[in-house]
């Protein structure tokens, strides 16, 4: 210890504990240098005679010990002390997360910013209703001009015809099940005959609309509230608005027009596509020939299930393109924000889809549609 | 056909080079679009690197290349002494804690304050560091990006332009990196924070000893920081060198380059002799 601190003769020695490193004082030991300078008593003095490499973030714990604690530094080279002078240069502390007191009153708060919140999106959901109303005013004032058809020809296929796939085996396997747990129960009464009435009626009835409702929510509303949401972000929006284009009219209203005009076919082809599937289980199972599935299916089912089944679906297709698009549109600030109004936006129009269908459903009874 | 001289070469270091980034026989092709053929490139330890090229010549593919987010074709690559094509994700991870990188447009996580930002690397290579350890360093990062102290708990979405760079930075300074990458890091900045940014390049560079790989089109980084410049053209580098050594050859896009109205504008606010 004969080098130590030689300029300075009041402190030759090193008083109090004596803290020594050898080696590197760099990152990789960071929380073991931390911890074992906690451990020592004060007055403390931090040797670095014996260092090799320093970081900023050695020089940091060296630093704070000396701010902290009134450690003493002794034996560092020019360069360490450069380092040290040069990490308090620094030394502006910040918070890492913004405040965010937590009691009782900001219960409330929280309580009420959603109350709030709420509101103010039901009053924007009337608002953007209004404004697709407007958008299709003016699209039926100017057709010509107005009427995007390559966009509505485009959301057609990507909404209808791709969607025919998943939602004929969707439907299919739905028929089968049906078929295959009502003929389980009524053959316990010996009327398996009577799965055909349970086919017929449920699929064209409610089951057809209600699936290919969800589907599409899933495939297709989701993809509005992305697709809108990452426009939003990119600022497409913004840059369609300036050049004068309309984003309710280029944007909106073709998806609203595909899902009003698709839902119907879809819905009618997943009746077809159950009714199928459960025509085949019928005759594998219970040996009945699907000429006598169809002649049945004729009796039992009347037109106007079929017209309970149609009318819904455009309903029900404008609420989930109108949510899709809504929640796309109330985007702004960050990529995860897109992620979660497109969870909203599926949420949303599943609800309200079979809020609407049991309001139809106590609709179409008490009209005599039985 | 340009000759190069030997001293200007990308594929011979110069003197008293100590090599921490090499680029040989690169070749990077998306389809039938060949972007680099042949190239190569030599980064000495300590140096600010400028790379240059007109749009479209590959400067984010090499990039992207050398700090392996794009598989080569066909070429070696060696960054701190390491091989970087063909590696296992284990052995990629100890290189990558010794080099930072920013991003052209910050590439900050959305969801994360600027503090925790920084924290991320830390927090992934360095459990153990623990608050309020973890947020002084966090801190004094964040002052040494040149940041006020209240944009620690601020979220990207809140920050400028030249603020999300700087956070950037930050976050690209925590491991304390042997290696800086910057990938046009004054594009979109005012000339102001643009110089200002400059300036605070070359003071972190200064004090803790960093090399700087800054890929660039503004020219007055590249009269003010750059110790020597890599021209991207024809697919390959074809000279590496500062602008006075770069002027001297007769290539038609160097000429263009730093000849060109603008080019003699920032030479003539540095006091390069321009050849023309």
């Amino acid at each position: 210890m004969a080098d130590l601190n030689q300029t300075d003769d009041d402190d030759h020695r090193p008083h109090g504990s004596l803290y020594r490193v050898a080696g590197g004082l760099t990152i990789t030991r960071a929380a073991t240098t931390q911890r074992e300078i906690d451990a020592l008593p004060d007055p403390l003095t931090i040797d670095l005679g014996e260092i090799d490499r320093m970081d900023t973030v050695g020089a940091w714990i060296v630093y704070r010990t000396v701010r902290d604690r009134g450690a003493k530094v002794i034996n560092a080279s020019r360069d360490e002390v450069s380092l040290l002078k040069q990490v308090g240069e620094f030394d502006k502390p910040t918070r890492v997360v913004p405040d965010e007191p937590h009691n009782f009153l900001t219960g409330l708060r929280e309580l009420g910013e959603w109350v709030a919140e709420t509101g103010r999106t039901l009053v924007g959901l009337l608002g953007f209703f209004g404004a697709t109303l407007i958008g299709f005013a003016n699209v039926i004032r100017k057709p010509s001009r107005r009427f995007r058809v390559n966009a509505v020809i485009q959301r057609f296929d990507v909404v209808g015809v791709r969607a025919l796939g998943i939602i004929g085996l969707m439907s299919f396997l739905i028929g089968i099940v049906i078929a295959q747990q009502g003929s389980v129960q009524l053959a316990q009464f010996g009327a398996e005959v009577y799965t055909i009435n349970l086919i017929g009626r449920i699929t064209v009835r409610e089951l057809g609309t209600l699936m290919t409702a969800i589907m599409v929510a899933g495939r297709s509303g989701s993809a509005f509230a992305a697709q809108l949401g990452t426009m939003k972000i990119t600022e497409e929006i913004d840059a369609m608005r300036t050049i004068g284009v309309s984003p309710i009219e280029a944007l909106v209203l073709p998806r609203i027009i595909a899902a009003v005009i698709m839902m119907p076919l879809l819905a009618f082809w997943a009746m077809l596509t159950a009714l199928i599937g459960g025509g085949i289980f019928v005759w594998l199972d219970l040996a009945i020939p699907p000429l006598t599935y169809i002649q049945r299916l004729n009796e039992t089912i009347p037109l106007t299930d079929m017209w309970v089944g149609i009318i819904k679906a455009p309903v029900f297709g404008f609420i989930i393109a109108l949510a899709g698009c809504f929640q796309g549109m109330l985007v702004q600030g960050n990529s995860e924000e897109v992620g979660t109004r497109t969870t909203t936006a599926v949420v949303q129009s599943i609800f309200l889809v079979i809020v609407l269908d049991s309001v139809f459903a106590v609709f179409f009874s008490s009209i005599g549609w039985v | 056909m340009t000759e190069i001289p030997k001293k200007l070469d990308p594929s011979t270091a110069p003197e008293g080079c100590h090599p921490i980034i090499t680029v040989r026989n690169l070749r990077n092709a998306f389809g039938d679009q060949v972007i680099h053929n042949d190239l190569d490139l030599t980064v000495c330890r300590g140096e600010i690197l400028g790379v240059v090229g007109g749009s479209g010549t590959g400067k984010s593919v090499l990039l992207r290349s050398i700090i392996g987010l794009q598989t080569p074709e066909s070429g070696q690559i060696e960054v701190l002494g390491e091989n970087m094509v063909n590696r296992t994700e284990d052995e990629a991870k100890n290189i990558r804690r010794r080099w930072g990188i920013l991003f052209q447009n910050g590439a900050l996580f959305s969801t994360l304050t600027v503090a925790e930002n920084v924290e991320v690397p830390i927090r992934e290579y360095f459990p153990f560091i623990k608050p309020p350890l973890l947020d002084e360093i966090a801190s004094y990062k964040i002052a040494m990006g040149g940041l006020p102290a209240d944009a620690g708990p601020k979220y990207p979405s809140e920050l400028s332009g030249g603020m999300v760079k700087r956070a950037g930075l930050a976050r690209a300074l925590a491991l304390d990196p042997e290696l800086l990458f910057l990938d046009e890091p004054t594009a979109g900045l005012d000339p102001i924070a643009a110089a200002a940014f400059d300036q605070l390049i070359l003071g972190l560079q200064k004090r803790l000893d960093l090399t700087v790989f800054l890929i660039t089109h503004d020219l007055d980084t590249l009269h003010s920081i750059c110790d020597r410049i890599a021209v991207l053209a024809d697919q390959r580098v074809i000279a590496v060198g500062t602008i006075p050594e770069l002027l001297a050859l007769d290539h038609p896009w160097i000429q263009e380059y730093f000849n060109g109205p603008r080019g003699r504008a920032a030479a003539a606010s540095y006091e390069h002799e321009v050849v023309a």
